[in-house]
């Protein structure tokens, strides 16, 4: 042949190739539910061979603090939606449990999970973000919704992601938000409301959930394996533990939280950015280099 | 040697070529290594923005709000979506213009473009998110021009969108949200007093208003509209109406003089600060700065001006003063308002940067100052100067004390005596009869004051003369900003003026002199007329 058509020949050899090896590595299911209620169950992890289960109970020792009331009489409207009186929701479940904690695997995944295509959805229902505590995956969409009528914003402040702040002025969804870096956990707030706090957790896979009232929660469609598992709580702050997960099996396990705990927690989240923190772990000095840490 | 002559130039130059290589090898690389803003950087904005970009700065400690942190990358003022990076010309903007009601100023003149330009890239190298994001710019519209429908428009928008809840009805920042706000690192912030759209971080025009009710303003409380754009909650009109709108809330052009004209009453003085008949009386503007001076000095006053109008008669003098307050101190929504910027500002001047005064930061040493009220204080020279030497501008000395009217929100008028700054006594004696009345509506205080013109003591008081410019100083104070003794706002000297109506003589004698010029020159012109036609010979 010519040089001119062995060229080509060979262009589109390369070409058609590439096609091929491209296409093939798309993973197209994004797969079921997704948590939106907060009820213990985790986001939607793509069908995996032999999976199994994590089960998960968060006791809580000792007697719950009182939960401070919220002073909402400058918006009766919401004010109404709330039978018993605002409160806040810093520590909630049924006796001797703890609910609204948020429970990831920190270790022990490997690959990359791709996000599915259903947002989160957080909704603010009588001036309160509903779900209060909620998970996300890193790239997921999340929509903030204002069911109550009048005027809110959702202010996100993350340190690793970009903060951003939103106004709702009426009943409205807005576009979906996506976090790009994993970050656990990210607080949202109404500037107009002052009470009105909630956290969303960023995670780079699906395998996260967040315990109910009853204390239980569940991670479904986990590949086996022996697996970090953290828990966050808002007051009582983190602590972790091993699970091992059989194929086709399921995993319990039981987080433990008390009263005493609030002392020394270790809260992670959006804190007041630090300009002294030169640390090589410090969120300011991460670079774009870096591997997207499994958190 | 026994080279030719020709070749020992080029031999000289060669060996000197090879010492001086290195050298000029290691400065080009030195160069090469810096990036071409970090000299510029380093010289003019490293002393409040720090070294290292962190808005640790040496200066830091003395503003509110704090300078920019370039690592975090949150910039307020730029033509992208809330959450978004800014664009270059964004940063170059607030570069050239400053950001006016905070330290930040323009550097266009200080700059030449190049160095402006650089120190766009070095600002940027500071943080990692300028690597992995790209500006998400959002398309903005051109003004529409302002009419009267869309301010009205607005109007109602911004009462339907609920913009009152932090920035008040009347738009002084005074809502019912506004003592809780913190920025996005933690230290106190107030929603902008849209009266006053010379503060406004990015400008006070009808577009600096629209974008920034498009982008939001990240780093603090103030949210993007851009999602209720697009889910078609307000049109894009309906947001320029909101900026025509709150266009229209400014005072328009507020010229500063010297002189504040204080006018003969017709028909007697106004009963009180309400009364309609000062709505005639021309308004002066007094603008007040921190008192810096003095320790404790004070870095970030909440009152920036006051308006001054003033009347008299044969009799009395009044002065009304007002002026923007978000509350009526001691107003106990503020209390931890006051605490939180008392933490941050007050205690050591030149205290930890990074002080944010958030609840963890409050501990039981500063504890919160006790409740001060709002107050106002105008003072005087005990007598009329007679040269340009006026006692010293900041509430006098001992040698050559002031004579000060004070009125505070937690007492009454009174009449003092400075002798220094901060150094306040009753007058001795009975006073001269000053009487005062105060009003607050609406994140607005107006004070007014009345005194019979002659002073019933002719040593430490002034009285009122007309016709003379008589010096006159203020100082503002707003309680619920934890400002007392003196930390406050402060004026320079201006001057009184009680003016004097224009007699008739004023317009009279002009009148005549014309009739009478007039009147000769007709006379002599005709006089030499008729000398020509009765055939006159030259004289």
């Amino acid at each position: 042949m010519s040089n001119t058509r062995v060229t080509r020949t060979f262009a589109a050899l390369f070409v058609t190739g590439a096609l091929l090896a491209c296409s093939g590595g798309d993973n197209t299911q994004g797969g079921g539910e997704t948590d939106t209620a907060g009820g213990g169950e985790s986001a939607a992890p793509m069908a995996v061979a032999n999976a199994g289960t994590i089960t998960g109970m968060v006791n809580f020792e000792g007697m719950k603090p009182a939960n401070e009331p919220i002073d909402m009489s400058e918006e009766p409207d919401c004010q109404a939606k709330h039978p018993n009186g605002p409160m806040t929701e810093t520590v909630v479940g049924d006796d001797g449990k703890l609910g609204n904690v948020f429970v990831r695997i920190t270790e022990g995944l490997s690959g990359d999970h791709p996000a599915p295509s259903e947002p989160v959805i957080v909704d603010q229902v009588g001036c309160d973000y509903v779900p209060h505590v909620v998970g996300v995956m890193v790239g997921q969409g999340i929509e903030f919704k204002n069911s109550d009528g009048l005027a809110h914003n959702v202010q996100a402040q993350p340190q690793d992601n970009r903060p951003f702040n939103i106004s709702q002025p009426t009943s409205m969804t807005s576009a979906a938000q996506r976090f790009s870096a994993p970050e656990v956990m990210i607080p949202i707030q109404c500037s107009i409301h002052g009470w009105m706090k909630g956290y969303i957790g960023a995670v780079a896979h699906p395998y996260f959930a967040t315990s109910a009232m009853d204390g239980s929660f569940t991670i479904s469609n986990v590949p086996p394996g022996t697996y970090t598992l953290e828990a966050w709580h808002e007051k009582y702050g983190t602590m972790t533990q091993q699970v091992t997960v059989d194929p086709n099996g399921t995993a319990t396990v039981t987080f433990g939280y008390s009263a005493s705990m609030a002392e020394n927690a270790v809260v992670p989240l959006g804190e007041p950015f630090d300009p002294h923190n030169h640390s090589a772990d410090g969120t300011a000095m991460r670079h774009a280099g870096d591997a997207p840490q499994m958190r | 040697m026994s080279l030719p002559a020709t070749r020992r130039p080029r031999l000289t130059a060669h060996v000197l070529g090879a010492l001086l290589f290195p050298a000029v090898l290691t400065s080009t690389a030195a160069a090469a290594q810096e990036p071409p803003g970090k000299v510029t950087y380093e010289k003019w904005c490293s002393g409040c923005h720090g070294v290292d970009g962190r808005g640790d700065g040496a200066g830091a400690a003395f503003m509110l709000p704090r300078p920019r942190n370039f690592v975090q990358a949150l910039y307020q003022i730029r033509t992208t979506r809330s959450g978004s990076l800014p664009t270059d010309d964004d940063i170059l903007r607030v570069i050239n213009e400053g950001m006016p009601g905070t330290a930040m100023p323009g550097w266009r003149n200080a700059l030449t473009q190049n160095e402006r330009q650089d120190l766009v890239a070095y600002v940027k190298s500071f943080s990692r998110f300028f690597e992995t994001d790209q500006p998400d710019v959002l398309d903005l519209s051109a003004a529409p021009g302002r009419t009267d429908e869309l301010v009205e428009s607005g109007r109602r928008k911004f009462q339907e969108l609920e913009c009152w809840k932090c920035h008040g009805m009347a738009g002084r920042g005074n809502g019912q949200s506004a003592p809780t706000q913190e920025d996005n690192n933690k230290f106190p912030i107030r929603p902008a007093d849209l009266t006053q759209p010379w503060l406004f971080n990015g400008g006070s025009k009808a577009e600096d208003i629209y974008r920034a009710l498009r982008t939001g303003l990240d780093g603090t409380p103030m949210p993007s509209l851009e999602d209720a754009l697009q889910g078609g909650i307000v049109t894009d009109d309906q947001l320029w109406g909101i900026a025509y709108y709150i266009e229209s809330l400014a005072p328009g052009k507020a010229v500063v003089r010297e002189v504040i004209e204080a006018r003969l009453a017709e028909n007697g003085l106004p009963a009180s600060p309400d009364d309609p008949a000062w709505n005639a009386i021309e308004r002066f503007w007094v603008p007040l700065v921190g008192q810096i001076i003095v320790s404790p000095r004070w870095f970030s006053p909440a009152i920036s001006g006051v308006w001054v109008q003033a009347m008299y008669d044969d009799d009395d003098i009044a002065v009304r003063l007002s002026w923007d307050d978000r509350s009526k101190s001691p107003d106990p929504a503020w209390a931890d308002w006051r605490s939180r910027v008392t933490a941050v500002m007050e205690p050591k001047e030149g205290g930890d940067v990074t002080a944010a005064a958030g609840p963890a930061a409050t501990d039981s040493s500063t504890a919160a100052p006790p409740a001060s009220p709002d107050a106002i204080a105008m003072w005087f020279p005990r007598s009329l100067p007679t040269s340009m030497e006026r006692p010293y501008f900041f509430m006098g000395n001992t040698k050559d004390p002031v004579y000060m009217w004070h009125w505070s929100s937690l007492g009454d008028g009174s009449e003092m005596l400075g002798r220094g700054p901060g150094m306040i006594d009753p007058v001795p004696g009975n006073g001269n009869g000053l009487a005062t009345q105060s009003s607050f509506q609406d994140g607005e205080w107006r004070v007014m004051f009345r005194r019979p013109r002659a002073a019933a003591d002719s040593v430490d008081a002034i009285s009122f003369t007309a016709g003379q410019p008589i010096p006159v100083a203020f100082f503002a104070w707003d309680g619920d900003n934890g400002e007392t003794g003196t930390r406050g706002s402060l004026s320079t000297w201006f001057f009184v003026y009680l003016t004097e109506p224009a007699s008739g003589a004023v317009f009279a004698t002009p009148l005549l002199a014309t009739l009478l010029t007039a009147g000769l020159g007709l006379l002599v012109v005709g006089r030499a007329q008729r000398r020509e036609r009765n055939g006159g010979t030259d004289d």
